[in-house]
């Protein structure tokens, strides 16, 4: 047992379970709001991620400018893909409108490739040093920062929904459209901003990723891990989100010193989370944390 | 709107003018074939309690959503007719948009956010409002509800009764001019509807909301209420002051639960079809 080694993956699995938790949250800010499961949610880490990159190597701009352009961008593309793909979709059969997403992840995909290129693109350098050392762990500055802005946005959303206008308006719709509309809401702009939100903190995580591993569409492929996180936390819960996030990434990094040390199957890392899926889908259907019904007594 | 001023008589031009809103020979259509308002006028002059009266699936829920917009949430439309309120059409507006202009809806079986406490649902009810009179509203609200301010988990565990407070609250967060009330009294002990009636008389009487309030519970409406109209199958058959109404034969042997004669429908008496004004 190499319990180093152990404790280095768990603490890698935290930090990129809260990324998984950050990305869930904004899966489930869309399904809350519109019943909606949004496939093309790993493009926005991808587009995120390009389009930072983008910015960075072609106008050599300070690290933080190019990411504040990035989000304005990424508030903008979700707002214009709310307005003119997904708006005219309402009333439409929600399995339509599923479909769509699905459709739209192909065409981002197409797209990104078509625009960038299929091969890796190291980001430019952020920080000076490769790695720092916290309590004799080696931990990578980028995730360090992806840490503490994950931390930072998690705060944000529970601040958001508790006390702000307009995330009041989103838990109402999310409770009843017709209750929501009846007290002046316009589900239309809720409905908006919830992608606007989505697609802005999605890219935030996509640029984190990047720097890490660098810029290709396997990015998108964090959209898919995201999956086992939300089912498992609840569909429709933020908080399960972020737990079901946690509990996938260190899931992973477990899989994968259980693999390396014992088993040498060599792809435990990428199936685990999945099987995880399975197991919790029999024994919990709506999740740890979805919701049942208030029954009052 | 000057097509149907062309149409109504000068006189009643002139009466409507005092009105807060005016409901106009509406026919509502829900899913494009399924008639249900048949053409119902009514008036709600300013600062008036006003209540609808019929019973159940006579329209008066869907009378309230077509004034409130909601209709359109439920993919029915409002076919022919105008809703007019401060002498403007608001037919067509969105139903945000009309909350906007002071016509809040306590819809149905109360419809608080279960899952949001007290606070939260009244916060919620002031959404279309800007200024900072928020707080000193919701100390208002808790004035009129005192039980409400004890509350503090969420709103979904609350009595039937409380829920219903929390519903009136929530609509007077919006400082709404007209509320719209679909049967405030449902599910709750009579203790509890002589209570809630007595709220809406007061927020009537103090605060000047007018008010139009559908009940299945005649005889407590009729109390509060200034005038009244009686609803059947999607059409209005009879209308008159409270006092009127409750000193009628018919409407104490179908409604207040007096007589006994065999009479089953108002349409069979020729007496209350109600004269055709908008045509």
């Amino acid at each position: 047992m190499n319990f180093e080694l152990l404790l280095q993956l768990v603490i890698n699995g935290l930090i990129i379970g809260t990324l998984y938790g950050v990305v869930g949250m904004c899966f489930v800010l869309i399904y809350k709001a519109s019943q909606i499961v949004n496939f093309a949610q790993g493009e926005f880490l991808l587009i995120g991620a390009w389009v930072c990159w983008w910015i960075l190597t072609q106008f050599h701009l300070p690290f933080y400018a190019g990411f504040l352009l990035t989000l304005l961008f990424m508030m903008v593309f979700g707002i214009l893909l709310q307005v003119l793909v997904l708006r005219p979709m309402i009333g439409e059969p929600i399995i339509s409108v599923i479909m769509v997403t699905i459709g739209l992840s192909i065409f981002f995909q197409a797209i990104m490739n078509w625009m960038f290129g299929v091969f890796v693109q190291p980001f430019p350098p952020i920080f000076e040093t490769k790695s720092v050392d916290i309590f004799g762990l080696n931990v990578q500055p980028a995730y360090l920062m992806s840490l503490v802005i994950s931390i930072i946005i998690m705060g944000g959303f529970a601040w958001f929904f508790k006390y702000s206008r307009m995330g009041l308006a989103m838990r109402a719709t999310a409770f009843n459209q017709q209750v929501a509309q009846s007290l002046g809401i316009s589900i239309k702009q809720v409905f908006a901003a919830s992608w606007a939100i989505s697609a802005m903190v999605s890219a935030l995580a996509g640029v984190v990723v990047g720097m890490v591993n660098g810029v290709s569409s396997a990015l998108s492929f964090f959209g898919i891990k995201v999956f086992p996180a939300v089912i498992l936390g609840g569909l429709d819960s933020v908080i399960g989100a972020v737990v079901g996030g946690l509990i996938i990434g260190v899931l992973e990094n477990v899989a994968e010193y259980v693999d390396g040390q014992w088993l040498n199957v060599g792809n435990l890392y990428t199936i685990a989370p999945f099987y995880v899926l399975v197991i919790i889908l029999m024994i919990r259907p709506y999740g740890l944390f979805g919701t049942e019904e208030i029954e009052r007594v | 709107m000057s097509e149907a001023a062309a149409k109504t008589e000068p006189a009643e031009n002139a009466e409507t003018a005092e009105n807060l809103l005016t409901v106009n020979n509406i026919e509502v259509v829900y899913d494009e074939v399924i008639l249900v308002l048949r053409g119902v006028s009514l008036d709600v002059p300013k600062g008036a309690l006003v209540t609808l009266l019929g019973a159940n699936g006579a329209g008066k829920s869907t009378t309230l959503k077509a004034i409130s917009g909601l209709l359109k949430t439920e993919d029915g439309e409002v076919t022919r007719g105008d809703v007019i309120f401060k002498g403007n059409k608001i037919n067509h507006l969105a139903p945000e948009a009309i909350v906007r202009r002071g016509i809040f809806q306590v819809m149905e079986g109360r419809r608080i956010v279960e899952d949001m406490t007290v606070i939260e649902n009244l916060r919620l009810g002031a959404y279309t409002r800007k200024d900072k009179g928020v707080k000193d509203d919701m100390e208002m609200v808790f004035t009129y509800f005192p039980r409400l301010k004890e509350r503090t988990g969420l709103a979904g565990y609350l009595s039937g009764g409380e829920q219903q407070m929390l519903a009136i609250g929530r609509a007077l967060m919006a400082r709404p001019v007209m509320m719209l009330l679909d049967e405030p009294s449902m599910g709750l002990s009579p203790l509890l509807v002589g209570e809630v009636f007595e709220i809406i008389r007061r927020l009537n009487r103090d605060l000047g909301i007018t008010m139009l309030l559908v009940e299945q519970n005649a005889r407590m409406a009729l109390k509060a209420a200034d005038y009244g109209y009686i609803m059947e199958s999607g059409k209005i058959v009879l209308d008159g002051t409270a006092q009127e109404l409750s000193d009628n034969e018919d409407v104490k042997e179908f409604y207040l639960g007096g007589g006994g004669e065999e009479r089953k429908s108002f349409k069979n008496l020729k007496s209350y079809k109600r004269r055709k004004r908008w045509i």
